[in-house]
């Protein structure tokens, strides 16, 4: 139980201990321990600017939900508008294009009705003729009274 | 367990054989190769241990070796950050060594007293003591190292003028000065004797009383050795502690500047 020459040799294994502790063994797990903590500290970071971000974007949602409903609503009541446009223009539209058709159809029927005039005074001024003819042919010359026929045929027409 | 054999050399032989190191060379060129050879082995396991942890070394999820050794990094670092306020790169990883160093040797303490001694001897050795802690030579090369860091830190912080001014004129000013020097002398030697001191009295008392419950009957050793080892678990750990504590403790004390 004295002290000798162990005493140097542990000293040297305790040195090499150290040495090799302080080079190899204590940097790599110390760095590796604060960059856990870095990568946690970042991590947690992140997370929080994240649900910043979300409540952000919340509000943004419901801002443009906000527009689009006033907007949906504005477009509406243009439709709506323009609709009752149409309809009173549609309807003005029919209004005219009947009166046009029944001016067109009463034209036709007064040039229809002109013509059966004229075909029925033909008609009677050939009958009237025809008779007349017929009479004379019985009584008088019909180069003599020529002139009283056509007279009488014009007052006719 | 007492064999026939030490039982022929009676209990003091028992006992003295246990206490007595694998020695070779004489006087003070005597080398105690159990002390030598278990502390080195125990050195190397601790180094293999913390190189595969630090050789996996992750910043992502640390597998089951990395998480233990940074247990012990973060434990030691905690350690060193409560008590140490300079910057040093030598001072945890010292801390780190000493601990688990001073652990394993004293873990030693913790195999029954006869088992190692039984293999020396079928292996040819006639003594065998593995708890190196329980070795002076040990304990004081571990203190004496560490004096010679407090001395070589406290020259150059201080510089030399400054370590001297130191011994000299604290703390009762310049009139006094033999006794400052003489005072603050014991107390720095002070400092290395305690720590070997106090290491090896508690684990070669420790050890001495495995050896005497060794040696009663063995219907009563359990019912002893089993609370004594379960004390023994808070005791080794405690004086790896102290240890790595103390040096902490006296390396902070070398890096302040009065």
């Amino acid at each position: 139980m004295s002290i000798n020459a162990t005493l140097i040799g542990q000293m040297i294994t305790f040195a090499l201990l150290v040495w090799f502790t302080m080079k190899y063994i204590w940097p790599p797990l110390f760095d590796s321990l604060e960059e856990r903590k870095k990568k946690i500290a970042d991590g947690l970071a992140a997370a929080e600017k994240g649900q910043e971000q979300i409540i952000l974007a919340e509000k943004k949602a419901i801002g443009v939900i906000k527009e689009a409903k006033e907007q949906s609503s504005e477009i509406v009541t243009l439709a709506q508008k323009r609709a009752n446009e149409i309809v009173e223009e549609s309807k003005d539209t029919a209004k005219k294009e009947g009166e046009r058709l029944l001016l067109a159809a009463k034209a036709q029927i007064e040039q229809e009705m002109q013509q059966a005039k004229e075909g029925l005074r033909q008609q009677v001024a050939d009958l009237a003729l025809n008779a007349a003819e017929q009479i004379l042919n019985a009584e008088i010359d019909k180069t003599k009274h020529q002139d009283i026929i056509t007279k009488v045929s014009k007052q006719l027409s | 367990m007492s064999t026939e054999a030490h039982a022929a050399e009676g209990a003091t032989g028992y006992i003295i054989h246990h206490l007595t190191p694998l020695h070779f060379g004489e006087g003070f060129w005597t080398l105690h190769l159990d002390t030598l050879f278990f502390s080195a082995v125990l050195g190397g396991l601790f180094v293999w241990f913390f190189k595969t942890a630090a050789d996996k070394a992750t910043a992502g999820v640390p597998g089951l070796v990395q998480n233990f050794a940074e247990m012990l990094i973060e434990f030691v670092d905690t350690q060193v950050k409560d008590s140490f306020h300079g910057h040093s790169k030598l001072i945890a990883p010292l801390a780190l060594t000493i601990f688990c160093w001073v652990f394993l040797w004293n873990f030693m303490d913790l195999f029954p007293v006869d088992i190692f001694p039984l293999i020396g001897s079928l292996m040819g050795l006639d003594y065998l003591r593995v708890v190196p802690s329980t070795d002076l030579n040990a304990t004081f090369a571990m203190s004496i190292s560490v004096f010679f860091l407090i001395i070589f830190y406290s020259i150059k912080i201080k510089g030399p003028w400054g370590f001297a001014k130191e011994l000299m004129f604290q703390p009762f000013g310049p009139w006094l000065l033999p006794f400052n020097l003489l005072l603050k002398l014991v107390e720095e030697i002070a400092k290395p004797i305690s720590l070997a001191l106090r290491l090896f009295g508690n684990l070669y008392a420790g050890e001495l009383i495995f050896i005497l419950i060794a040696l009663l009957p063995w219907y009563l050793q359990p019912v002893l050795s089993f609370p004594w080892a379960i004390f023994h678990i808070l005791i080794i750990t405690l004086q790896a502690f102290i240890f790595m504590v103390l040096t902490i403790v006296y390396l902070s004390m070398a890096h302040e500047d009065h």
